[in-house]
């Protein structure tokens, strides 16, 4: 007669959620509140800001979210294999040598295109 | 799940004595996490860099002259932070700017629920587990958990509508999605080696000294605190935060409890990876050369059932020692290196840790057949 194993993470998201909760409403009503125009501009080394935030910025963060999403899932597909390993013995080892080596010939394209160059 | 819990409520008279063990252990944590380290590991921090730096540090603050080595300073630090104007920019987008530090610090405080915090005991005849949750997943829990304070640090650098915090932002983002890359492969050896995700398995397994994961996994352990120290933020790898070129990076625009919420995250991060580290390479709770029976004969003349109660805060005791064993560790490598270049960060993280972390399972695997 067991609870089921996910209830105590349900009750201590719950009291972690009510302590992010009771954070930000307490700092949020104790506190002054002075709003003039100078001082509610974003901060930027005491000037006025000269560039938009929202603007461009370079694609390379966009390649390295692609590269996680293909590399993360891959390495998932590895725990219930190591975690079962023994089981498999010679077989399993030679099966996953093989998918990781179509994984390392994936990093090698990505490493001679240059996609984890920053300069 | 809703079912399960619904079942779960019929039955509470007979599991009177299970929902009193979880309630007691989520409370012990949330203790741990919110009343031991998140107010004083500040503290900690500014001692110990003091002493580094051959300075006094904090030692200000005092009622009524006693000053408590600096203690005091955790306390006005907090009525400080309490009562500092909630600052939100001009053109920032308002929900998330709220959003963001909720989003840090919620999974920072969930982390811990399942790393083992000391073995199996039978007290009064309950069988009782020392950790929160004792998942199947295991170490998949604390990942998928950690990766979600990452949106906590985008959009945070995000909805600040200021050029620092979305640098910041954007680099935080590429560091933590490089690195849990790594950090997954990393751990994959650990569980070829115990043959399990589930916490608690991997720390009954390292009853015998010489199979602790330090022996077992060295390569493993090492790219492993490296990915951790990256996931972490702080120096070496704070480039998101780095101070001298991003102001503080994707948290510029946050002041009073928002920001000590970020804060409290990067502290609390600090205890999970300690946690993680004892729980998977030091043995967790177990003590070298001396295994549970031993120790349970040392007590026996409190009786059986005391005996276990004296062997369960042994257990916890030395799971605690070990955990701010690593903490005093990481602050050292904190305060001792310097920040590396964001170009170096990523290619350590994609260039050698990824090569380096497959290359162990080879090697796991290869020897694992040979034992074998």
């Amino acid at each position: 007669m067991t609870l089921n194993q996910y209830l105590p993470i349900l009750l201590m998201t719950v009291a972690a959620i009510g302590t992010a909760v009771g954070m930000i409403v307490l700092t949020s009503v104790i506190g002054p509140k002075k709003h003039f125009d100078e001082k509610m501009e974003p901060f930027e080394c005491g000037v006025s800001p000269v560039a938009d935030p929202q603007a461009r910025f370079s694609v390379r963060f966009y390649i390295i979210a692609m590269l996680f999403i293909l590399f993360d899932i891959e390495a998932v597909f590895l725990f219930p294999w190591a975690a079962v390993f023994k089981d498999l013995g010679m077989f399993g080892f030679v099966e996953m040598m093989l998918f990781i080596v179509v994984l390392v010939v994936g990093l090698a394209y990505v490493w001679l295109k240059g996609a984890l160059e920053w300069e | 799940m809703g079912n399960v819990i619904m079942a779960d409520l019929a039955r509470i008279p007979e599991l009177l004595p299970s929902i009193i063990e979880m309630v007691a252990k989520v409370v012990f944590i949330f203790t741990m996490n919110m009343g031991v380290f998140a107010p004083l590991l500040g503290w900690v921090e500014r001692k110990q860099s003091a002493l580094m730096q051959d300075r006094i540090g904090a030692n200000r603050a005092d009622i009524l002259g006693i000053t408590a080595f600096g203690l005091l300073h955790t306390l006005t630090d907090a009525i400080k932070l309490l009562t500092k104007e909630d600052f939100i920019p001009r053109g920032a987008d308002k929900p998330l700017h709220y959003l963001a530090p909720f989003i840090a610090v919620v999974p920072a405080l969930i982390a811990f629920a399942v790393i083992p915090f000391g073995g199996q005991y039978v007290l009064w005849g309950h069988k009782t587990n020392l950790v929160i949750a004792d998942l199947d997943v295991g170490i998949l829990f604390v990942f998928a958990v950690a990766s979600i304070s990452t949106y906590g640090s985008v959009i945070a650098g995000w909805a600040s509508n200021n050029n620092w915090s979305l640098l910041g932002g954007i680099r935080v983002g590429a560091q933590m999605l490089s690195y849990e890359v790594a950090m997954g492969l990393t751990l994959v050896g650990v569980f070829m080696v115990y043959g399990s995700l589930r916490m608690t398995d991997i720390g009954v397994a390292q009853e015998n000294f010489f199979h602790w994961g330090i022996f077992l996994q060295p390569l493993g352990f090492i790219l492993f605190i490296t990915c951790a120290l990256a996931e972490n933020k702080r120096t070496p790898f704070d480039i998101p935060e780095a101070e001298a070129e991003l102001v503080a990076g994707y948290f510029t625009e946050y002041s009073g409890l928002k920001f000590a919420m970020f804060w409290m995250a990067e502290f609390l991060e600090m205890v999970t990876i300690s946690g993680v580290l004892v729980a998977l390479f030091f043995g967790g709770w177990q003590i070298p050369f001396v295994t549970h029976e031993g120790l349970v004969k040392f007590f026996g003349f409190l009786g059986s059932n005391f005996a276990q109660v004296a062997v369960m805060v042994v257990h916890v005791t030395v799971f605690w020692v070990k955990v701010l064993g690593w903490i005093f560790l990481l602050m050292l490598i904190r305060w001792t290196l310097p920040r590396f270049r964001y170009d170096q960060v990523m290619e350590l993280g994609w260039k050698i840790i990824l090569p380096l972390a497959l290359v162990n399972i080879f090697i796991t695997g290869a020897v694992m057949l040979m034992v074998m």
